[in-house]
């Protein structure tokens, strides 16, 4: 696998008025790697996310995508749903389907900006605009075919059980055909079956879409065991980077997290 | 002889409640889209009945015959009033978009007396004799009385157009995207909506509604002036709340409700109260059931 730089980001900086949430933080992912982002609550992680994702406008630093197979972009200032079209989107760490559509209809919403035709012209019911919406359905049930949700294609996104919404978001993200996918504590709240369910589906995303997967997380043994690279923050700051193994013995790490030992890996 | 009378006042209820309805739509997608009670929804609606006013009577002069007078006039409105809808929410509403809620609220009652006074000054004070666009035709002899034409006519055309839009909202791409931002903005943007677009499409919807609401209304009243659309704002927005703001069932519910107890109240108790039956009833819901008929608790967006 020759190297191409999906994510370059340096020196990004965060102001909230006084409160310097990231300070100079660098980062770069490469096309294919999964990478994961750790460090205590409040160290700016999902700040990071925040800004990267074109939620938050950052005050400093330069955020550049790769992989679109132009040149890199650069994203300051550029609106969340340009970045996705570009070929970069998230979840969250809460679950933010939208509740009131049904499974089917979440991931169809994803797949919409790859489709030609474009929103307007969907009201007319040309050939051409029908043609494209069964393609878009066929689309849909294939990604919830991936992550087994097919059956539940016309259920209301809120019946799911939890680890289902928690997949069904990631098929969501999946639809609009990133290169990079941002996973914001993708197991947070999940018990040990579901985290090891998810723990297989990212590596397939990886494999087999091609998809590069940046994740925050929380959960040390599914953090070990999935990412070929670590980075870690601190108080807004990157403290340390490294394979699994530099990181767990890295002194700056383990004071981060107050001494703990909390890596039972 | 009573059920008779019953079903006029039943039937005319029907309809001035279909009318509201459509109105009331008009501010309860504006509401779900973006949160914004859009004041100067009124206007638009007499905006529409102006155009259409203005359109007829040059088509009358140039000889049209009377069907392509009521399309062409009906069109111009709907075109003229979504072109004001869209550009007030540009000019008045998106630059206030991540303002405190108070703002856009006030800016929406400033361009609300905007209008009306742009209009006051372009046309006239006076009432303006409109046009009878929807002919009187004799059909179902001998009852006609309970039902007029035009009656039937607004009956059939609000609910035609009931069903046009719950199909776009329901199956189209632009409607799932409608109901995903009104869900979550942010969120509607990540999976790469653009949200101006959608905010402008249901301006743009919102205010063809009022217009074909202005137009059909003028055409049975019989005449315009500049602040008709003050009235049926309010009622369109007291329909709203009643059926439960963000709700476009609701919206409909709301009309007819609205629509039902005036006409029954004022055709069994007094007419001289029509108004105060209808803010009664608003007062009433809101004291039992805060969030309207059909509306959720309101809680969950924080």
């Amino acid at each position: 696998m020759t190297t191409e730089t999906i994510l370059d980001v340096k020196k990004l900086t965060m102001d909230f008025g006084g409160l310097r949430a990231l300070n100079h933080v660098d980062l770069t992912i490469q096309k294919g790697e999964i990478v994961a982002l750790i460090g205590p609550n409040g160290a700016g992680k999902t700040t990071f996310f925040n800004c990267v994702t074109g939620i938050y406008t950052p005050t400093g630093g330069e955020i550049f995508l790769g992989g679109t197979g132009k040149k890199p972009i650069r994203l300051n200032g550029i609106k969340p749903n340009r970045i996705a079209d570009l070929g970069m989107t998230r979840t969250f760490q809460n679950i933010r389907l939208f509740q009131n559509m049904t499974v089917l209809e979440n991931v169809m919403i994803g797949r919409h900006i790859r489709t030609q035709a474009g929103i307007f012209s969907a009201l007319t019911r040309l050939p051409s605009a029908r043609k494209e919406e069964k393609k878009t359905i066929d689309d849909a049930y294939n990604l919830l075919e991936k992550v087994d949700l097919a059956d539940w294609a016309n259920e209301f996104a809120k019946n799911l059980p939890y680890g289902d919404q928690r997949r069904l978001e990631i098929a969501r993200a999946m639809a609009t055909d990133p290169v990079l996918l941002l996973l914001d504590e993708p197991a947070a709240g999940m018990n040990p079956q579901e985290t090891q369910r998810l723990d297989a589906l990212i590596r397939k995303i990886r494999d087999e879409e091609g998809i590069t997967i940046l994740l925050i997380e929380h959960d040390m043994k599914l953090v070990m065991n999935l990412s070929e690279r670590i980075y870690v923050m601190d108080y807004g700051s990157g403290i340390a980077t490294g394979t699994p193994m530099d990181i767990k013995n890295n002194p700056a790490v383990i004071k981060a997290y107050l001494g703990e030992e909390v890596i039972d890996a | 002889m009573e059920l008779e009378y019953f079903f006029e006042l039943f039937l005319g209820g029907l309809v001035k409640g279909s009318i509201y309805a459509l109105i009331a739509l008009g501010y309860t997608m504006v509401y779900g889209v973006v949160e914004l009670i859009n004041f100067a929804h009124g206007e638009i609606y007499m905006l529409g009945a102006y155009t259409a006013l203005i359109v007829a009577s040059v088509l009358t002069v140039l000889g049209f015959p009377q069907l392509a007078i009521v399309v062409m006039a009906g069109l111009a409105a709907i075109i003229w009033a979504s072109a004001y809808g869209y550009t007030v929410e540009k000019v008045a509403y998106k630059p206030l978009r991540k303002a405190p809620r108070l703002s856009p609220l006030i800016s929406a009652i400033g361009m609300s007396i905007f209008l009306q006074n742009y209009v006051l000054l372009a046309q006239t004070d006076k009432f303006l004799p409109f046009p009878e666009l929807i002919p009187e035709f004799e059909f179902w002899e001998p009852y006609s009385h309970i039902i007029g034409s035009p009656s039937l006519m607004i009956l059939v055309s609000t609910v035609i157009i009931m069903m046009l839009l719950t199909y776009i909202i329901k199956y189209t791409t632009m409607g799932k995207a409608m109901r995903a931002t009104a869900q979550d903005r942010t969120m509607a943007m990540l999976v790469g909506i653009s949200v101006n677009k959608v905010i402008s499409f249901t301006f743009v919807i919102g205010s063809s509604l009022a217009a074909v609401g202005g137009v059909l209304v003028a055409s049975q009243m019989g005449q315009i002036n500049f602040y008709i659309g003050f009235m049926a704002g309010i009622k369109a927005f007291t329909a709203a709340v009643l059926g439960g703001i963000g709700s476009i069932p609701g919206a409909v519910l709301g009309g007819l409700v609205l629509g039902m107890t005036e006409s029954l109240a004022t055709g069994y108790i007094s007419s001289d109260y029509e108004d105060v039956f209808a803010f009664a009833l608003l007062v009433l819901i809101l004291i039992f059931r805060p969030a309207g008929l059909l509306g959720r608790n309101t809680t969950q967006k924080v």
